[in-house]
């Protein structure tokens, strides 16, 4: 098939070359045959010698095959072609929904007083088990207390300094320059209160996992019984949302689990969407402002743009308007 | 006419021109700074903690 089909495809169009240099050979040339005659002669020659040599179709295969092999190397699969997995969709875990977040809009800063509630959660609940390394009790200054009662916050927590004198390390009360207090020293430490799982720092979490805010507020309100057939191991709790379906983390976050100060009712979705916006803002705490530039940068660079078009539009309106007349010069001989 | 007055006005010595320029740009500047944060603060109404903050805060630091 290689050597039949596209090389005597090929070899019909070449025969229409060959007929037409015997022609010319013989000596009937048209007016524009001989015009062109030199130009066509040489390049269509070396045309056709690359389009329908054998070297060429046995290359060009070779190369299809090999990019295809690459492919396939790198990516596992082609795209296109159906598949059939023998894993279910479960265990990749539920997508989780869309959820309406006061700081989702392109101009939306977060709820401030949303991440001042959300912080209490985290300190009275998730603090139990995930550390939160990244954040500073200076971090929450101007964004959800002020700085008395951040300061009054910090001291509550003892940290180890020093060495002082005699080179002896000493504890304190925390400084605003602290960093939120881990609950277990080291990770071993974490591992063996849990059974085994490391529960994982929240600094980053709404940027570490897909589906962000959305995914963990599912996960947070998603835990459910395991449906029939799905054996949870003990110690372990079912949640659709999490990879797999079985999660160490239980179910925290029950209605009236903690005591807002500004007395919003703390349903488990309410401490849920405050804690997640607190995270977000762990994770995020740059938000707010990049927003406002970005809202700023957008206005000044599209009134730019819109300045260079109209400049560039001017410097060419001569050049896009002049006509080129041709006066035919008078012949004077006649 | 407005060309000639821009001209005599602003454009004919270079130290007018320059101070010119400079002053525009630090207006503009602000003023947009200004328009900016105006249209920020109404559309973020009740949401920063600039709202919130007077029912937290207790002396007059902070």
């Amino acid at each position: 098939m290689l050597s039949r089909l596209p090389l005597a495809a090929l070899k019909s169009s070449g025969a229409v070359g060959a007929s037409r240099s015997t022609l010319s050979a013989a000596g009937k040339r048209s007016a524009s045959q001989v015009r062109f005659a030199s130009t066509a002669s040489s390049s269509s020659g070396a045309f056709q010698s690359l389009f329908t040599s054998r070297a060429s179709l046995v290359s060009v295969t070779l190369f299809s095959a090999g990019s295809i092999a690459w492919y396939t190397h790198l990516y596992g699969s082609l795209p296109f072609i159906g598949e059939v997995h023998a894993n279910s969709l479960a265990d990749d875990g539920l997508h989780p929904g869309v959820y309406p977040w006061p700081h989702k809009g392109l101009f939306d800063t977060f709820d401030h007083a949303s991440i001042r509630r959300g912080f209490q959660v985290y300190r009275e609940v998730c603090a139990a088990c995930h550390s939160l390394d990244r954040i500073a009790w200076r971090n929450l200054v101007g964004v959800s207390h002020t700085a008395d009662e951040a300061r009054l916050l910090a001291e509550d927590v003892e940290y180890t300094d020093g060495p002082d004198d005699a080179g002896e390390m000493f504890q304190r009360p925390g400084k605003l320059s602290d960093y939120l207090p881990p609950p277990y020293p080291n990770e071993e430490a974490a591992r063996a209160g849990n059974g085994g799982a490391l529960p994982p720092d929240l600094s980053l979490i709404i940027k570490a996992r897909h589906g962000g805010a959305d995914y963990v507020f599912s996960l947070l309100t998603g835990y459910v019984d395991p449906p029939a057939g799905v054996e949870i191991r003990e110690g372990m709790n079912y949640n659709p949302y999490f990879p797999g379906g079985a999660i160490s983390m239980a179910r925290l976050l029950f209605d009236g689990l903690v005591e807002y100060e500004d007395g919003t009712p703390a349903t488990t979705s309410q401490m849920a969407k405050d804690v997640v916006t607190f995270l977000n803002w762990a994770a995020e705490p740059e938000l707010d402002e990049r927003k406002r530039l970005g809202l700023k940068a957008v206005i000044l660079f599209s009134a730019l743009f819109a300045v260079s078009i109209g400049v560039k539009r001017f410097k060419w309106t001569p050049i896009k308007n002049r006509k080129i007349i041709y006066k035919p010069p008078v012949d004077n001989a006649l | 006419m407005l060309g000639n007055t821009f001209y005599n006005s602003i454009v004919k010595r270079n130290s007018v021109y320059v101070s010119t320029i400079f002053l525009g740009a630090f207006t503009f500047g602000v003023g947009f700074d200004v328009a900016v944060s105006s249209f920020w603060d109404r559309w973020n109404q009740g949401k920063q903690w600039k709202d919130i903050r007077d029912k937290y805060v207790q002396d007059a630091d902070s």
